[in-house]
C-alpha cells in the first residue's frame, strides 16, 4: 500500500524550512521575462480606442484615416456605429502598428462621435440605481424577538468603496500565429484554461493554442479571462500575419481591468446580559459595475449569531464588471461585521477581545484555531497591557489605538495534474501547466518534489507556465499551493515506487523496504545498505528501456490527506491618528495565521506580509473615485490611486501556526486569508484611538476629519 | 505622446526664438512628459533648456540667493548655503516627490508645473465646463480649492516650494525676446478664465532664475500636510516668514499652497499676528483668521481645517515648538 | 562598440545577439522586418540657428551599461521605450509611464531617475545604467543576494526598480538609517507587499524571521 501523506516532522528534510524562492535571482536582475517583455521578430504593437463615456451610443465611426496612416497594419472595429456602450473605457476599435507611438497616433486618428446617455456610477446611492436586484435574503431563528429580549444593542452603518487590483504588470499579451496555430504569451493566472478561451472565440481547436506565462506581474484575481483585448490581439495578429503585443495602459488597467465590488450595510447586533451575541440584522448592498455586486458579503462574518436576518441588494452601475479580488466578499464581510462587533463592545464597555473570546463558540469548527491564535496575537501585540477603552487614546492631537479582526478562508487544493520525470542525468523534473503569480508556486513544487525524492533543490527542475504541460488549476481562491504540492507529491511518490522496483534487486531488498533520503536510496531499517541517487540512476540507464527516463503522474484530488480547507487567522493593528490632520499611520500589525502544513516558511511569511500591506493600503488610501459628471474613474495614476509605499508600512509581526493540530491537515492556501482582516483591524484601531467610528474605508484625512467634525453624510 | 520636434538651443536668445515660434520649454520633464502622454497639453516642439549656460547656477551672498531655474531640486536640497541659512527652503526642496523626481526636476519646473486637477489631467481643461456648468463644482472636488472659489478656476496650486518663495518675497527673473523682466514669484500665477493658462508668462519668455532676499533676520518655517510618507501630494502647505523684535512679531507673511488656484497669502492671519508674541493662543487665533474667509466646495470642507492646521503648525515651528510631522 | 537597433534573429536570445561580434552580418537579414520602416525621416531644419530634430526618426547614441547603441528614434520616444523596445533591455519595467511608480528606475550618471520621464534624445551625453548592469542571475550583486535571501520580491515586477533605487542609495551610504532608506525608496511602489523583505534585505543579515518576523 503506497503512502502518499506528507512525512511527519522528524522525517522531513526541507519541507517547512525557510527556502528562498527559486526565481529570485532572475527577478532581482531583470532577467525574468514577463509577457510585457516578450519581443518577437517583426512584432507589431496593438492599442485600443476606448469610449470616454460611462454610457453612450456610437453615432459615427470612421476608421479610414487611421487605416491609411503609414506604419499602421490593421484597424479593427470592435463595436460599430449604433452600439451602446455601458461603461467608461470600453473597447471600441483596435489597431496594430509598427511602433507603440504609431499605434497611439492611429487610435487618435479614428473619428468617432457619441450620443452621451445618462449614467449611474454611485453604487452607494442605491435608490437612484437604474437597475438593482435582491441577492439573498435569509432568516434564522427569531431575530425580532431576540432583539426585543437583548440587553445590549448596537446599530451602525458601514461602507467600503470599490478598489482596483492595479497589477503592476498590466493585463495583456503577445499573440503570434504560425499557420493555424496560435501562441499567446499571456499575463494570466490560469494557463490551463486559457487555450479554450482563445479557441472558442477564434473558432479554432483548443489544441492549436499554446499559452505561455513564465512570470506574471501580479493578478490578485483579475487575470482569469482572455479578455476582449486578448482576443483582439489574436485577431490583429491573424489579420497582419505578424506577432502583436497589446498591453493595457495604466488608466484602463485601473478602470476596466480591476475592481473589487463596493459594499454598504446597515447593521444591528445585540448581546444578552452575559455578553453572548444573540441577534443580527443587516441590510446590505453593493456594486461591482455591470455585474452587480457579484454575490453578497458573508454576514455576519465568522460568528454565526443564532437569530439573524440578512438581505442583500445587488446594484448595477455603469462601470466595467468587477473581478475576483483576493478573498472575494470576505474583506467586506469582515470589515462590516467586526466593526459592528467592536462598536457593540464599546457600547457594552468591554474589551472587544473579550467579546470575541466569549463568543468563539459561534465560530463552529474554527473555534479551536481562534482559541489557539488569539492569545498568541494578544502577547505579540501586548493587547491586554496596552489596550485602553475607546476614546482614551492619549492627550494632545495624536491618539493611539488598537484594533482586532478575525477571518477565515477555504483554500483547499485545486485540481492539478503533475508529471514527474527522472532524467538520465539524475535531475527530477515536475511539469504542470500551473503558474507562479508571485506566490512562490514554483518553489513550493520544487520543495514537494525534492522532499519526496530525498534530493537537494539543485537536483530538481520545475517546468510550469506552459499549456503544453499537464493541466493544473488557476491561481485563485488560494487553491494553488495545496493543489500543486499535492499533485507533485503523488507523482513523485509514484515515480519513487517505480524507482524502488528497479533498484531493489541491486540492494537485495524488496521495493517496499526502501526509502529515499539524503540523496541516497537505502533500506529503511538498515540505512547503511544504500546506494547514491546517481548510482541508482546509473542502474536505470542500464535498463532494457535504455535512456528512457522514469516518469509518473499524480493528481489532486487523490489518495491521502494532502490538503484541506478552512483556515483561521487573527490580526491586530496599532495606529497613530493625528486628529488635527486626519492622517492615520499604522505603527504595527500582528498576524497570526494558520495554513495547515507550511511548505516554505519564508514565502509563507511573505504572503502574510503581502496581505497585511495590501490591507493597509485599502484601509488607508485605496478607492476608485468615480466622477459623478462623466462617470469615469478619476484617479487613474499612482499619485491619486494611492497604494501603500515603503514608508507607510510599520512593523509587521507574523506568526505561522505549525505543528500538531495544523500540520496533519495538509497544505492549505495562504494567498488570500491575510488580506481579509486588515480593514477591520485598522478601522477598529482608529475608532479605539479617536473615540468614534469612521464608518467608511479608506480612512483618509477627509473621512477622519468629517467624522470628527460630525459631518456625516455619504462616502 | 504626439509627434513632436526637439531642439536644444545654446543661448537664451535662441531659446526665446524657438519658444516664440511655437515651442514648449522642457526642463526636467518630470511633469511635462506625463502631461503630453495624457494629452492634457500638446506640444509640437520641445525646446530643451538644459543646454543653456548658467541656468543651473547657484550663488549666495549677503543680499540673499540667486538660483538658476535649471538648478536641480536634489542639488538645492543639499546646497550648503541653503541648509545653513535657510533650512526651511532646503527641506522644502527635499520633500518634493521622491529621489527620482528630485534628480531630474528643476526649480523652474517646480514653479511652473501644471495643476494636478484630475479634470485638467484628463483633458477637460483648467476650467472644465460641461453643459454650461462647472465640472468641478458638480463633480468630485475633494482635492480642489477652498479659497478663491468665487472665480471660475477651482484647481489648486501644486508646488510646495512656491508658498515659501512667495512668503520670502522672492523674485523671478524672466528672459523674453524684449529683454529681461523681473516679477515677484507670486505674480507668475493667476486664476485663469476659460481658455487661459494659469501661468503669467508670454510666448517666448523663459524663467531663468529666482532671487531670494536674505532672510537671516527673519524666522522662516513651513508645514506640509502630506498623508503619505512615500511619493504623495501635500493637501495643504503653509509657509511663514516673520520679522520679530524680541518676542514680538513686527511683520509677517503667511502664504498657503494647495488651497486656491494661486498661492494664497493670508493677510488676515498676518494682521492677527502683528504686534504680539507667538504664544499658542495667538498662533491659534492667527490660524483661525487664516481660514475665516474660506469657501469650501461640496466635498472639501476638511481642507479648511487642514489649511488652519498647516498655518498653526508652521507658526509653532517658527516659535521653535515641536509639531507632529 | 556600437550596436544597431534591430531585433535578434529567430532562435537567438538577445544575450547571444549582444555578445556576437558579427552584428552587421546577422542583422542584415533582419531588415525584412523594419520596425519603423514607414516613418519618414524629417528634413533637416534650423530655427534661430538651432538644429530642430524630428518629428521623424533621428539618430541618437545611448551609452547603456558600458555599450553604445546607435538608434534612430522619433524625438518623442522615451528612454524607457528605447531601452525596452529598441535595445531589448526589458529589466526596466513599464508600469505607470507617468513618473510615479519607480518600476522603470535607471541610473543616469549614477543617480536614480524614471526612464519613462526622460526622452531618449535628452540623455545622449549621459551614462545610463539599468538593472541588467548590476548583476546576472548566475553572479548576483551582494545587494541582489540580500533581496533573494530576504524574499524581497513576489511577482517581481517592481523589483528591478527597487534594486536600482537601493543600489543608488547604498553607493552613497553603505549603512543607511531607516529614515534614509524610507526617503530613498519613496519613489518606488510594490503591489504584492514586499516592503518587509526589502527592509530585511537592507537592514538585516538574514531573511524574514523564523516565527516572529519584524518586517
Amino acid at each position: 500500500m503506497v503512502e502518499y501523506t506528507w512525512p511527519p516532522e522528524e522525517k522531513r528534510s526541507i519541507l517547512g524550512d525557510r527556502i528562498s524562492r527559486l526565481d529570485g535571482p532572475v527577478k532581482v536582475t531583470g532577467a525574468a521575462e514577463y509577457s510585457f517583455d516578450v519581443r518577437r521578430p517583426g512584432m507589431l504593437h496593438g492599442k485600443i480606442l476606448r469610449c470616454p463615456h460611462a454610457h453612450a451610443r456610437i453615432t459615427r465611426l470612421d476608421v479610414s484615416a487611421a487605416r491609411e496612416m503609414p506604419g499602421v497594419r490593421a484597424v479593427r472595429v470592435i463595436q460599430d456605429e449604433g452600439s451602446e456602450i455601458r461603461w467608461a473605457l470600453d473597447e471600441v476599435v483596435s489597431v496594430a502598428a509598427d511602433t507603440e507611438e504609431l499605434a497611439r497616433d492611429a487610435v487618435r486618428a479614428v473619428e468617432i462621435e457619441y450620443e452621451v446617455l445618462p449614467h449611474f456610477v454611485d453604487g452607494e446611492n442605491k435608490d437612484e440605481a437604474f437597475e438593482s436586484s435582491p441577492a439573498g435574503s435569509r432568516t434564522e431563528g427569531d431575530p425580532d424577538a431576540a432583539f426585543e429580549a437583548a440587553v445590549h444593542r448596537h446599530r451602525g452603518y458601514y461602507g467600503l468603496p470599490s478598489v482596483s487590483h492595479n497589477c503592476l504588470e498590466a493585463h495583456g499579451q503577445v499573440c503570434e500565429w504560425n499557420g493555424d496555430r496560435l501562441t499567446v504569451w499571456a499575463s494570466t493566472q490560469v494557463v490551463s484554461s486559457m487555450p479554450n478561451q482563445y479557441a472558442d472565440a477564434l473558432e479554432i481547436p483548443a489544441s492549436n493554442v499554446r499559452v505561455i506565462s513564465q512570470h506574471i506581474g501580479g493578478g490578485f484575481g483579475s487575470k482569469f479571462s482572455a479578455d476582449r483585448w486578448g482576443i483582439e490581439c489574436a485577431r490583429l495578429a491573424r489579420e497582419t500575419n505578424r506577432p502583436v503585443k497589446l498591453m493595457l495602459e495604466r488608466e484602463p488597467e485601473l478602470t476596466v481591468a480591476g475592481d473589487r465590488p463596493s459594499s454598504y450595510a446597515e447593521v444591528e447586533v445585540a448581546a444578552d446580559g452575559d455578553g453572548k451575541l444573540v441577534a443580527w440584522r443587516s441590510s446590505s448592498w453593493g456594486s461591482g459595475g455591470l455585474a452587480g455586486s457579484r454575490g453578497a458579503p458573508p454576514l455576519p462574518y465568522v460568528f454565526e449569531v443564532p437569530n439573524r436576518r440578512i438581505d442583500h441588494l445587488s446594484v448595477v452601475t455603469n462601470v466595467a464588471s468587477a473581478r475576483a479580488w483576493r478573498a472575494p466578499n470576505h474583506p467586506q464581510g469582515c470589515f462590516i461585521t467586526l466593526s459592528a462587533l467592536e462598536d457593540l463592545a464599546a457600547e457594552m464597555d468591554v474589551d472587544p477581545y473579550d467579546l470575541l473570546w466569549d463568543n468563539l463558540d459561534l465560530t463552529g469548527r474554527l473555534e479551536p484555531i481562534y482559541r489557539d491564535e488569539l492569545p498568541i496575537a494578544e502577547e505579540l501585540m501586548g493587547w491586554k497591557k496596552r489596550w485602553t477603552p475607546r476614546g482614551e487614546g492619549g492627550k494632545g492631537p495624536i491618539k493611539r489605538g488598537l484594533g482586532l479582526g478575525v477571518h477565515t478562508w477555504g483554500g483547499r487544493g485545486h485540481r492539478s495534474n503533475c508529471q514527474v520525470t527522472i532524467h538520465p542525468d539524475g535531475v527530477a523534473e515536475a511539469r504542470l501547466a500551473s503558474q507562479d503569480i508571485g506566490t512562490g508556486t514554483r518553489t513550493v513544487i520544487a520543495i514537494a518534489l525534492a522532499e519526496t525524492l530525498g534530493l537537494p533543490l539543485s537536483k530538481v527542475r520545475v517546468s510550469i507556465g506552459d499549456s503544453v504541460y499537464p493541466a493544473s488549476g488557476g491561481s485563485g481562491g488560494s487553491t494553488t499551493v495545496g493543489g500543486v504540492s499535492s499533485s507533485t507529491r503523488r507523482a513523485a511518490v509514484n515515480v519513487r515506487e517505480q524507482l524502488f522496483q528497479e533498484v531493489a534487486p541491486h540492494l537485495e531488498a524488496e521495493p517496499e523496504e526502501l526509502e529515499l533520503a539524503e540523496g541516497t536510496v537505502r533500506v529503511r531499517a538498515e540505512p547503511d545498505r544504500s546506494i547514491t541517487w546517481e548510482e541508482a540512476i546509473g542502474f536505470l540507464a542500464g535498463h532494457p528501456v535504455t535512456n528512457i527516463p522514469l516518469s509518473a503522474s499524480g493528481s489532486n484530488p487523490g489518495p491521502g490527506q494532502l490538503t484541506d480547507s478552512g483556515v483561521g487567522g487573527v490580526q491586530m493593528a496599532e495606529v497613530r491618528v493625528d486628529t488635527e490632520t486626519g492622517i492615520v499611520r499604522v505603527e504595527k500589525m500582528v498576524a497570526v495565521q494558520d495554513c495547515g502544513l507550511v511548505v516554505d516558511e519564508k514565502t509563507a511569511i511573505s504572503q502574510v506580509h503581502g496581505g497585511l500591506i495590501m490591507g493597509i493600503s485599502y484601509a488607508l488610501s485605496e478607492e476608485k473615485i468615480l466622477d459623478p459628471v462623466t462617470g469615469r474613474m478619476l484617479n487613474t495614476d499612482f499619485e491619486s490611486y494611492k497604494i501603500a509605499g515603503y514608508g507607510e508600512v510599520g512593523e509587521l509581526v507574523v506568526h505561522m501556526m505549525t505543528g500538531e493540530g495544523y500540520d496533519e491537515r495538509g497544505v492549505i492556501g495562504l494567498g488570500e486569508p491575510p488580506v481579509i482582516s486588515p480593514g477591520a483591524a485598522i478601522s477598529n484601531a482608529v475608532a479605539n484611538a479617536i473615540g468614534v467610528r469612521v464608518p467608511y474605508l479608506p480612512l483618509t484625512p477627509r473621512r477622519i476629519l468629517d467624522t470628527l467634525a460630525g459631518r456625516g453624510g455619504r462616502s | 505622446m504626439r509627434p513632436l520636434e526637439y531642439a536644444r538651443p545654446e543661448t537664451l536668445e535662441q531659446a526665446s526664438e524657438l519658444l516664440a515660434d511655437g515651442g514648449t520649454p522642457l526642463a526636467g520633464g518630470t511633469d511635462l512628459l506625463a502631461l503630453l502622454k495624457d494629452d492634457a497639453v500638446t506640444a509640437s516642439r520641445l525646446v530643451d533648456l538644459k543646454g543653456l549656460p548658467g541656468l543651473e547656477d547657484f550663488s549666495a551672498g549677503p543680499e540673499g540667493f540667486r538660483i538658476g531655474a535649471l538648478a536641480r531640486l536634489a542639488d538645492l536640497a543639499r546646497e550648503k548655503a541653503l541648509v545653513d541659512r535657510l533650512p526651511a527652503l532646503a527641506s522644502s526642496f527635499d520633500s518634493v516627490g521622491g529621489p527620482q523626481i528630485r534628480n531630474r526636476g528643476t526649480l523652474g519646473g517646480n514653479l511652473l508645473q501644471r495643476p494636478r486637477c484630475w479634470y485638467f489631467r484628463r483633458g477637460f481643461g483648467l476650467v472644465p465646463v460641461r453643459d454650461g456648468r462647472s465640472m468641478v463644482r458638480e463633480g468630485d472636488n475633494r482635492f480642489h480649492a477652498v479659497f478663491g472659489t468665487d472665480g471660475e478656476a477651482l484647481f489648486v496650486t501644486p508646488s510646495t516650494v512656491v508658498p515659501l518663495l512667495v512668503a520670502l518675497g522672492a523674485e523671478a527673473e524672466i528672459h523674453g525676446r524684449e529683454g529681461v523682466r523681473r516679477a515677484p514669484v507670486a505674480e507668475l500665477y493667476r486664476s485663469p478664465d476659460p481658455g487661459e493658462r494659469e501661468l503669467h508668462l508670454e510666448p517666448g519668455e523663459i524663467l531663468t532664475a529666482v532671487e531670494i532676499p536674505d532672510a537671516s533676520d527673519r524666522t522662516v518655517a513651513s508645514y506640509e500636510v502630506r498623508p503619505g510618507e512615500s511619493l504623495d501630494w501635500s493637501l495643504a502647505t503653509a509657509s511663514v516668514v516673520l520679522r520679530r523684535s524680541g518676542a514680538t512679531v513686527r511683520e509677517s507673511r503667511i502664504v498657503l499652497g494647495q488651497v486656491a488656484p494661486t498661492p494664497w497669502r493670508s493677510r488676515a492671519a498676518e494682521e492677527a499676528l502683528a504686534g504680539g508674541s507667538l504664544s499658542p493662543d495667538r498662533v491659534r487665533a492667527a490660524a483661525q483668521a487664516a481660514v475665516a474667509e474660506a469657501e469650501p466646495l461640496s466635498m472639501n470642507e476638511y481642507k479648511v481645517q487642514l489649511a488652519r492646521v498647516a498655518v498653526e503648525r508652521a507658526l509653532h515651528r517658527a516659535a521653535g515648538r515641536e509639531v507632529p510631522s | 562598440m556600437s550596436r544597431d537597433d534591430r531585433d535578434p534573429p529567430r532562435g537567438w536570445t538577445r544575450r547571444d545577439f549582444l555578445r556576437s561580434g558579427a552584428v552587421a552580418g546577422v542583422a542584415g537579414s533582419f531588415l525584412a522586418h523594419p520596425l519603423a520602416g514607414n516613418q519618414q525621416e524629417s528634413k533637416p531644419k534650423r530655427v534661430a540657428g538651432v538644429e530642430v530634430l524630428g518629428p521623424g526618426p533621428v539618430p541618437v547614441a545611448l551609452r547603456v551599461n558600458g555599450e553604445t547603441y546607435r538608434l534612430r528614434l522619433e524625438p518623442r520616444v522615451t528612454l524607457l521605450d528605447a531601452l525596452r523596445d529598441r535595445i531589448g533591455l526589458t529589466g526596466s519595467k513599464k508600469v505607470c509611464d507617468q513618473g510615479t511608480c519607480g518600476a522603470c528606475t535607471v541610473l543616469l550618471d549614477g543617480e536614480p531617475a524614471y526612464a519613462c520621464s526622460v526622452l531618449a534624445l535628452e540623455v545622449g551625453d549621459a551614462t545610463i545604467e539599468t538593472v541588467e548592469a548590476i548583476g546576472d542571475p548566475e553572479s548576483l550583486h551582494p545587494l541582489q543576494t540580500a533581496f533573494v535571501e530576504a524574499d524581497a520580491q513576489q511577482c517581481g515586477f517592481c523589483t528591478p526598480g527597487f534594486v536600482v533605487a537601493t543600489k543608488a542609495l547604498l553607493d552613497r551610504d553603505p549603512k543607511p538609517s531607516p529614515e534614509r532608506i524610507s526617503e530613498a525608496l519613496a519613489g518606488n511602489f510594490c503591489r504584492c507587499g514586499t516592503y518587509g523583505g526589502i527592509r530585511t534585505a537592507l537592514t538585516g543579515p538574514a531573511g524574514p524571521g523564523k516565527e516572529t518576523d519584524h518586517g
